[in-house]
């Protein structure tokens, strides 16, 4: 499901499936989506965090067209215990292999792989960005 | 040179594959530290810079500042040189001479007339500098020779290109001996000749010369520390220009404000005089922001900062830079030169 900011309108409440991972898109050129995830993560179960939510940072290949400082998106990702993840969009090798992380990361929240659980995940990818 | 923007693009989308964490601030060492996940200084501005007072400029050559303003000067990074030595400045200038000589003769400069051929004058400028550490600023003047008479010939300024180095002390504390550390490369004039005196630099100096592109991060910057600097008399507007990417038809958006009110807003956001934070400059670009939202409702923040225009100077984010105020343009400089730095390495 794609929406452009949170919250998600209630009249479809009842026929939305369950929600297993959240990822907010940044797009480095735009600080207003920037500050679109800001202002829509108010609206986040807090039990999300919880290994449920990642930020995608797009746009990342061009270094100069980039209008957002990587301080707020490490400090966004810090304060919210969150995976950051960068991609660009525009070369389609790395589209495919984020796509195909993201959704081994959702089978993971899905509860799909066995002896893996969101949390665990989390702390991992955690783990690995902080040696 | 031509070529040195594609390749650089293609090496930044690569980086993206690379997950090793690296440096945040650069460094001559480039140790692997938790931080970014590029090798790069990518979008990462510091959290902040110092503001250099105004300069005043009693013993420069008021003519050869006069000579710096007002032009539009083409920004490249300039990786250090080898085995420079600013005493054989002469010496130098006569072998490009030579060279532009050797190139015209193959055909390849661009032929504007001008019988007795390209002259070439090389000198230094020891007052553009930050301090004594940094290497005296080089200039480098092609003019064209063609002659009036029997006896006098007359030089015409086609070409000028200087290189410098502000506070360049991040680069300049981990340079092996032998290299001069001159980051800072500005040209005016045709690109043929650019392309001709880089060329002939790369092969002497064995360096690299690298197009310097500003982002809207360090647009931003700018835009808020010229802002904020005191200038005498009527100043021209502070004018933002913005592209909208995206669309079927390009659009551009111009953002004119009134130097004084802009300075009036400058002045309630910072709060250290002569020092300013990445907070600071996020204010000010967002009230300037919710202000056009009001009247437009247009969010300017979804767009791309392209052009900062000031009393103090213009930057646009190709790499084009103009100074318009004398006493700021060290201040102006050594923005510059970090930005080359950090291109750099």
């Amino acid at each position: 499901h794609l929406a452009s900011s949170l919250p998600l309108p209630s009249e479809r409440d009842h026929l939305r499936p369950r929600i297993d991972l959240i990822a907010f898109l940044i797009d480095i050129k735009s600080k207003y989506s920037l500050k679109n995830v800001q202002a829509s993560l108010a609206y986040v179960d807090v039990r999300f965090f919880l290994g449920k939510v990642c930020f995608l940072v797009t746009g990342v290949g061009r270094v100069n067209n980039c209008s957002v400082e990587m301080n707020a998106i490490w400090k966004l990702g810090e304060d919210y215990c969150s995976p950051v993840i960068f991609c660009e969009l525009e070369l389609e090798g790395i589209r495919v292999a984020t796509a195909q992380r993201l959704l081994r990361m959702l089978q993971i929240c899905a509860g799909r792989v066995p002896g893996v659980s969101a949390l665990y995940f989390n702390l991992l990818m955690k783990n690995s960005a902080g040696d | 040179m031509a070529g040195g923007r594609a390749a650089g693009s293609a090496t930044e989308m690569e980086g993206v594959t690379r997950t090793l964490p690296s440096s945040g601030r650069p460094s001559g060492t480039g140790r692997l530290s938790r931080g970014l996940l590029f090798g790069r200084n990518y979008g990462l501005s510091p959290g902040s810079r110092l503001l250099p007072p105004p300069r005043c400029q009693e013993n420069a050559d008021p003519q050869k500042m006069a000579f710096l303003l007002r032009k539009q000067w083409t920004l490249y990074s300039v990786s250090p040189l080898y085995k420079f030595s600013s005493s054989a400045l002469k010496d130098y200038a006569r072998m490009l001479g030579v060279f532009i000589a050797a190139e015209k003769q193959k055909g390849l400069a661009v032929d504007v007339g001008g019988e007795l051929g390209v002259k070439v004058a090389m000198s230094s400028m020891t007052e553009l500098r930050g301090s004594e550490q940094d290497p005296a600023a080089v200039l480098v003047q092609l003019s064209l020779r063609s002659s009036v008479s029997r006896k006098t010939s007359e030089e015409k300024l086609i070409w000028s290109g200087w290189f410098c180095c502000v506070a360049g002390d991040d680069l300049l504390e981990n340079l092996p001996q032998d290299f001069t550390c001159l980051p800072l490369f500005l040209a005016n004039g045709a690109e043929s000749y650019t392309a001709i005196v880089g060329s002939w630099f790369q092969k002497t100096f064995d360096c690299c010369f690298r197009r310097l592109a500003i982002s809207p991060l360090n647009l931003t910057w700018m835009a808020a520390m010229w802002t904020g600097c005191k200038v005498d008399k009527n100043t021209a507007a502070v004018e933002l220009l913005f592209t909208v990417p995206h669309l079927p038809q390009p659009l551009d958006i111009s953002y004119a404000i009134h130097p004084e009110d802009a300075k009036a807003l400058w002045d309630t956001v910072q709060k250290t005089p002569g020092e300013i934070t990445q907070e600071e400059v996020d204010v000010f670009m967002e009230c300037l922001y919710s202000h056009f939202h009001r009247h437009f409702k247009i969010h300017l923040s979804a767009t791309k900062l392209v052009k900062v225009s000031t009393g103090i100077a213009s930057a646009h984010c190709d790499g084009i830079i103009k100074f318009l105020q004398s006493q700021y343009l060290i201040g102006v400089l050594m923005l510059l030169t970090e930005l080359a730095i950090s291109q750099i390495q």
